[in-house]
C-alpha cells in the first residue's frame, strides 16, 4: 500500500527538497514523499489518517503524541517523518483490531484510567513500552515511566492502577498478546 | 509548528558527513537525537540550511568501558542506554546518578550525550557531569580529530567552539585516580522541565582522603560552570565537615544564578550549597563505613 503526501505547503516551489521515506505504520508498508521538515506526528495524523496520534503541547513536554518507533517510545512531534525511514512505527491503532480492545485498554476501561481522553494514546504507546521490558513493574516504575507523560485530568492514579491492571492481565495470559504484537 | 524548510542530507559515514558540513559554509546544523534541536528549528530559534542528520551512520552508540578505566561514550549513544547501563554505577557513579535525571524517560531514548553537550544549554545536565569528571570531547573535521575538554568546549549559552566543519564524534571521560564517588542532585519543578539548579559533585577516593575532585553547577550562570576554588579545597584530605562546608560557600561564591520565575537568585544559591554538602556528605558517611 503506498499513497504519496506533500502536507506542509499547498504549492510547493520546484525547488523544494523532497524525500521518498518507508515506513511499516501498525504493520503495513507505506512509501511517501514528504518536506524533510515534517514531523512525524503530522506525517501518521494527516498522512496517514491516524488521528488517534494527539499533538498535545508540540513542544516535546506533554507525551500526548508518543509512538513506537522500532518498538522505543518517541515523542512524535519532535522526530522529523525522514527520520522514520526504513522503521517500524505502531500508533494506538495498532494496539488492536477494531473490535477488539487490548489488555491495556481495556484497563484503562474498567479503572477509569481517563477522563477527557486527550493524552490516553501517549499514555498507552508509552504503557506498552514500559511491559515489554518490565512485565511486571511496581507502582513506582509505572509512575517513573510516564513521568513523560501529562494528564490534566486524572491526578494519574486510575492511570497507574490501569496499567497494573494490564500487567496483570497479560502475565496471566502468558504474555501470548505481547509477544503477538 | 513546522520547521522552516531545511535540505536534509544522512550520510552513512563521519567523512561524508564532515564533506557536506565543509560544504554547507556554516550553515549546516547536525542532527543526532534531535530532542533539543527539532523543538529549536520548531521555534525557528534555529534556520539552518541543511540537517545533517548523523543517525545513518553506524558504529556511533558505542558506551565503551576502557580495560584502564576510562569510558568513551559515542556521539549516537542516547540517554537510554546510559541509564539502562548496570556498568556505569561502579566505573562512575555521577554519570549513573545523572542519567536517569535528564529530561523524561522517553524524551532519553532519543536524546544524546554527545548532543548535550554540543547544544550547550546552561541548564543542560551533562556538561556540569562532565566538567565535573574532567572529560572531554573528540572533535573529527577534515584535518582530523582534536580532543576538546568540555570546560573549554562551552564559549557562551549555547555555543561551543567547534568549527563549522567539525563534529564531536565522542565524549571521553578519564579513568578515575581512585575510588570515583560523588553524585548529581537536581531541582526540577516536574520531571522534564529544565532545572532551576543542580550540581555534580565528582570524588575521586583514596581510602577516606580525596585525591581527585570536581564539581560542576547547572543553571548557575550564563554558561555551564565549574566550581574550582570549591572542588580544590577538597583534595588532599578526608572529607570532615568544615572542608565541605568550605566547598559548599565557595561553590555557592562561583554561583551567579539570576532571579527568573524558577526561584530567586539566593534561593539558587542556598540550594547549590545545600546539594554540594549533601552529595559530599554522602562520600564522607560511605568513606567512614569502610575506613
Amino acid at each position: 500500500m503506498s499513497s504519496l503526501f506533500t502536507e506542509v505547503s499547498a504549492e510547493p516551489p520546484s525547488d523544494v527538497p523532497v524525500r521518498r521515506v518507508t515506513v511499516t505504520v501498525n504493520g503495513d508498508e507505506r512509501t511517501v514523499e514528504v518536506e524533510p521538515r515534517l514531523l512525524l506526528a503530522h506525517l501518521i495524523r494527516s498522512g496517514f489518517k491516524l488521528t488517534g496520534t494527539h499533538t498535545g503541547c508540540d513542544t516535546s513536554n506533554c507525551g500526548a503524541c508518543t509512538v513506537l518507533l522500532d518498538g522505543e517510545p518517541v515523542k512524535s512531534c519532535t522526530v522529523l517523518a525522514v527520520q522514520a525511514d526504513g522503521s517500524e512505527i505502531m500508533t494506538v491503532e495498532g494496539l488492536a483490531g477494531p473490535s477488539e480492545l487490548h489488555p491495556l485498554q481495556e484497563g484503562f476501561k474498567d479503572e477509569h484510567g481517563l477522563q477527557c481522553g486527550f493524552c490516553t494514546p501517549g499514555m498507552l504507546m508509552a504503557s506498552k513500552a514500559l511491559l515489554q521490558r518490565n512485565p511486571d513493574p511496581t507502582e513506582d516504575e509505572v509512575r517513573w515511566a510516564l513521568s513523560g507523560n501529562l494528564c490534566r485530568c486524572t491526578g494519574y492514579q486510575n492511570i497507574v492502577n490501569a496499567v497494573l491492571w494490564a500487567g496483570e492481565k497479560l502475565r496471566a495470559d502468558g504474555g501470548t498478546q505481547e509477544e503477538a504484537t | 509548528m513546522y520547521p522552516s524548510r531545511f535540505g536534509y542530507e544522512a550520510p552513512s559515514s563521519i567523512e561524508e558527513a564532515i564533506a557536506l558540513l565543509s560544504a554547507s559554509g556554516g550553515e549546516a546544523k547536525v542532527l543526532a537525537g534531535g530532542q533539543s534541536l527539532i523543538p529549536l528549528l520548531k521555534l525557528r530559534f534555529a534556520t539552518p540550511e541543511t540537517i545533517i542528520d548523523i543517525n545513518k551512520i553506524p558504529g556511533l552508540d558505542f558506551l565503551t568501558f576502557e580495560a584502564d578505566g576510562s569510558i568513551r561514550v559515542g556521539a549516537l549513544c542516547r540517554h537510554a542506554t546510559l541509564e539502562r547501563s548496570t556498568e556505569l554505577e561502579t566505573a562512575q557513579p555521577v554519570m549513573a546518578a545523572v542519567a536517569p535525571l535528564v529530561a523524561d524517560p522517553i524524551v532519553r531514548n532519543r536524546g544524546t550525550l554527545v548532543g548535550s553537550l554540543c547544544h550547550a544549554d546552561p541548564q543542560g545536565d551533562w556538561a556540569s557531569v562532565m566538567m565535573a569528571l574532567g572529560g572531554s570531547v573528540v572533535a573529527q573535521g577534515p584535518s582530523g580529530r582534536r580532543s576538546i575538554l568540555v570546560s573549554d568546549l562551552v564559549s557562551g549559552p549555547f555555543e561551543t567552539v567547534l568549527a563549522p566543519d567539525e563534529i564531536a564524534v565522542e565524549a571521553f571521560v578519564p579513568a578515575p585516580t581512585g575510588v570515583p564517588m560523588g553524585g548529581y542532585l537536581k531541582l526540577e519543578r516536574r520531571v522534564g522541565d529544565f532545572a532551576t539548579v543542580a550540581a555534580a559533585v565528582s570524588v575521586d577516593m583514596d581510602g577516606d582522603k580525596v585525591v581527585r575532585a570536581g564539581i560542576g553547577m547547572t543553571a548557575v550562570g550564563p554558561t555551564t560552570l565549574s566550581a574550582s576554588e570549591a572542588a580544590a579545597v577538597l583534595v588532599g584530605g578526608p572529607l570532615s565537615e568544615s572542608v565541605i562546608a568550605e566547598a559548599a560557600d565557595l561553590a555557592a561564591a562561583a554561583a551567579t544564578p539570576r532571579s527568573d520565575h524558577r526561584g530567586s537568585a539566593d534561593y539558587k544559591k542556598h540550594i547549590l550549597r545545600t546539594f554540594v554538602i549533601r552529595l559530599l556528605n554522602k562520600v564522607a558517611t560511605s568513606t567512614q563505613k569502610v575506613a
